[in-house]
């Protein structure tokens, strides 16, 4: 998938251009000398030719999702806030139980972030790992804003005794170091219990993982749905005569140029309860008016849905490769003695795979990462990872969260690729 | 049309036509029967028919009308992979994604052979054709002369009774070609097998047929064996299409038997044999080699009219000279003579008479 416009493309047309020095430092010869300046200056070309590009994706694509990834390991919410506990924690080993020192750092750390109208920040990051904790933080904040005296310990469980909790300390130690896994563990439905050791969470709480493994399982549904409709509509499209494909063509195009939302809405006035199909089902009789068919706002919303708006992305590389099969390929077959599902099994099945690969990966990674259709047709039972994804980013705002959720999937996508690589391999892959 | 003896025929298209879109015909009314072990040529220009009629042989197309029938049966309703019948396709189709050995070892598969049989027909499959060592390679690694000679191991291997080659060596060079067009012809002669081979190469057909059917406007125009159909073309199209050919346009002024005497367009009378001419009055093209026309009085019959031409130019070709000539009105008459010591010298604008037998002069239709 190395086209042009891919940002890894254009990091090794750069990484090429660097080594030149062996062309130079050569026996000497002006011609060979002359050949590498002629080169290089062609070479220095082909660099500012691409160079706008680099850029662009630079700083449009690699620094931002880099500093993104970077929050899913990284949040100093509490560290940067809180340096005089931070600190405490960073000399005592973990296990310590908090002294005078501890609850006086906490204590004028607490009073400072109050100051400086942080403590929200810093009760947000401890309500991360241990949820209902913000609260603490911000009430606490409130009541030491005005200054607080020793002995602080007695104060603070004054103000609210779960202060003395061992798990809310554990939970401050792993924060008070701005770089955690906490995201990532939280990503795979696991949590530090107080000693630090890494369980399960509780099973009403798992959901990631079950997310993922929809997503999984609901791409590579969809990647074998456009598979059977999309493999004859293909055959079909390389095999009739120029005008009549010119014209099968369009219809398949058409929904392509449509926008994504007009299409996804079509399937809402077709599928829902009081649509088309329920309607034309009652109205022929095949059910009746109390059965109308669930179709929408649950999985099957998104099946159908994703099937039809990633359908061309599988037709479309599955036709160019078809289209440069030769038909006297299955005609020798035939002739050699092979009855027709034979030919198409042993002879033009295998001559498309190049085409397949490419679909169904193009649908695949597309499908894992779709958004907009589930959200809109998906129900609750039809949410992708993705929809979470966009929960953390504009509801929840915990963005660590989303990257540590994204980085996975982006993972996930990566490790299946590579595995597709050593199966099929990518040499194999004809996008067009 | 010309037919071998009805029962040894082992191919036989009886009253076929063919139509693609219910308007033209293609094929009009194909009557033509192949004996066993023949080497039988369809030759033609592009779209006369030729390919169309080998395609219902092969089952690949269906024929609008008549029969066709394989070793006496009517194949008309036989699925392609039920006839039995080898073929090389003018591409080759050599399936890509499989080496040498498993494009040979195929038809032997869905023949359902087993494992040890199927290797020693590979084996001597590839050994026939000079391969035996290429078995493991894929065919996108060989030469266009490699792919030919398994493409024709593939329709061998499994034993037709009955190939079918549609332009073979189209795609060879041309020393490639000579050299194939010798390998296939030795093949047949070995094999005993009946070939059906389609070709627009009229130098291809007369090298390698037994018999040769030039197939024009959907129509066999001529069925005969080589010599025949070069030394006695029966029409104008055959005797234009094969070989190089003089077409000089008359009217039949006398005619007696096959005897015809035939005024030129400048007055000019000359001797011809009347082939397919009914009357005296009619307008013909008399056909003549140009290797046949003599110049010399000594070389022609005593009682020959001859007509007196105009040479244009004169081409060294080594082996033979090329006189281009002006004769009776018409330009571009060729003479071919033999390049011997002391052969005489044609000089431009020399006047010279030419002359013929009347046996090599044919009186055809007018074109």
């Amino acid at each position: 998938m190395a086209h042009s416009l891919d940002p890894q493309g254009a990091a090794v047309t750069a990484s090429e251009i660097a080594p030149e020095g062996p062309l130079r430092t050569a026996d000497g010869q002006p011609l060979a000398r002359a050949l590498a300046r002629s080169q290089a200056r062609a070479r220095r070309q082909a660099f500012l030719l691409v160079l706008p590009l680099l850029l662009f994706v630079l700083i449009t694509f690699v620094v931002p999702i880099g500093q993104m990834l970077q929050r899913s390991v990284k949040n100093d919410g509490f560290s940067a806030n809180m340096p005089q506990i931070s600190a405490w924690f960073a000399e005592n080993p973990p296990g310590t139980e908090p002294d005078a020192a501890a609850w006086q750092a906490l204590a004028l750390d607490l009073q400072a972030a109050a100051e400086a109208r942080s403590i929200g920040v810093v009760g947000t990051r401890i309500n991360y790992d241990m949820p209902g904790t913000r609260s603490l933080f911000t009430s606490a904040g409130r009541q030491v804003r005005r200054g607080i005296e020793p002995p602080y310990r007695e104060k603070l469980l004054e103000m609210d005794e779960d202060w003395a909790d061992p798990q809310l300390w554990s939970v401050m130690r792993q924060a008070s170091t701005p770089y955690t896994a906490n995201f990532y563990l939280a990503a795979m439905d696991m949590t530090r219990d107080e000693a630090g050791n890494i369980v399960r969470v509780e099973e009403q709480q798992r959901v990631y993982l079950m997310l993922f493994m929809r997503t999984l399982w609901l791409s590579l549904l969809i990647t074998f749905t456009t598979f059977v409709l999309g493999f004859p509509v293909a055959h079909l499209l390389a095999t009739l005569p120029m005008r009549k494909s010119n014209l099968l063509m369009i219809l398949v195009l058409l929904p392509f140029w449509t926008s994504l939302l007009v299409r996804t809405t079509a399937w809402m006035v077709l599928l829902q309860q009081q649509g088309v199909i329920n309607d034309v089902f009652v109205w022929l009789g095949i059910i009746n008016d109390s059965q109308r068919l669930q179709m929408i706002y649950n999985q099957t919303g998104t099946i159908i849905a994703m099937t039809h708006i990633l359908l061309p992305f599988m037709i479309l590389p599955l036709y160019s490769v078809m289209r440069t099969i030769n038909p006297s390929y299955v005609r020798a077959a035939r002739s050699l003695g092979a009855t027709s599902w034979t030919a198409f099994r042993r002879i033009y099945f295998p001559q498309t795979l190049p085409g397949l690969g490419a679909g169904a990966l193009l649908v695949f990674i597309l499908a894992v990462g779709y958004y907009i259709t589930p959200a809109l047709v998906g129900g609750s039972s039809g949410q992708l990872i993705s929809n979470l994804i966009a929960m953390h980013m504009t509801r929840t705002l915990n963005w660590s969260m989303a990257a540590a959720l994204a980085a996975m999937l982006l993972g996930g996508v990566l490790i299946l690729y590579w595995l597709y690589d050593r199966l099929v391999g990518i040499d194999n892959l004809k996008l067009g | 049309m010309t037919s071998q003896s009805g029962n040894d025929a082992f191919v036989v298209f009886d009253h076929v036509q063919k139509s693609y879109d219910g308007q033209v015909l293609v094929v009009k009314d194909l009557n033509l029967s192949i004996g066993k072990g023949e080497f039988l040529t369809m030759l033609g220009p592009s779209g006369s028919g030729k390919t169309t009629c080998l395609m219902m042989l092969a089952g690949f197309e269906t024929a609008t009308h008549g029969e066709i029938l394989l070793d006496g049966q009517n194949i008309n309703d036989v699925p392609p992979h039920r006839r039995g019948i080898g073929m090389v396709f003018q591409n080759y189709a050599l399936f890509p994604h499989m080496t040498v050995g498993e494009n040979l070892s195929f038809p032997l598969e869905v023949r359902g052979m087993s494992k040890s049989e199927r290797q020693e027909r590979i084996a001597r499959a590839l050994d026939m054709v000079q391969m035996g060592q290429f078995a493991s390679r894929r065919p996108a690694q060989l030469s266009g002369g490699q792919q030919q000679r398994i493409a024709l191991a593939r329709a061998l291997v499994f034993d037709p009774k009955l190939v079918l080659m549609d332009e073979p060596l189209g795609a060879l060079d041309k020393q490639l070609r000579e050299h194939m067009q010798f390998e296939i012809k030795a093949l047949h002669d070995r094999l005993g097998i009946t070939v059906v081979y389609v070709t627009h190469d009229q130098g291809e057909a007369l090298t390698m047929s037994d018999r040769i059917a030039v197939f024009n406007d959907g129509r066999i125009q001529q069925l005969a064996a080589p010599p025949v159909l070069y030394e006695q073309p029966e029409n104008s199209f055959v005797a234009g299409f094969i070989g190089e050919n003089n077409a000089l346009r008359g009217v039949i002024e006398k005619l007696d038997g096959d005897k015809a005497l035939v005024r030129l367009g400048n007055g000019e009378l000359i001797d011809a044999t009347a082939v397919n001419i009914r009357e005296s009055g009619q307008a013909t093209t008399v056909s003549i080699r140009p290797e046949r026309v003599e110049f010399k009085p000594e070389l022609m019959p005593a009682d020959a009219h001859t007509v007196e031409a105009q040479v244009r130019d004169v081409i060294y070709m080594g082996d033979i000279l090329r006189a281009r000539l002006h004769v009776a009105g018409q330009e571009d008459f060729v003479m071919k003579y033999r390049n011997t010591l002391g052969q005489v010298k044609l000089s431009p604008n020399e006047t010279i008479r030419i002359g013929w037998h009347p046996e090599d002069a044919r009186a055809l239709d007018p074109v």
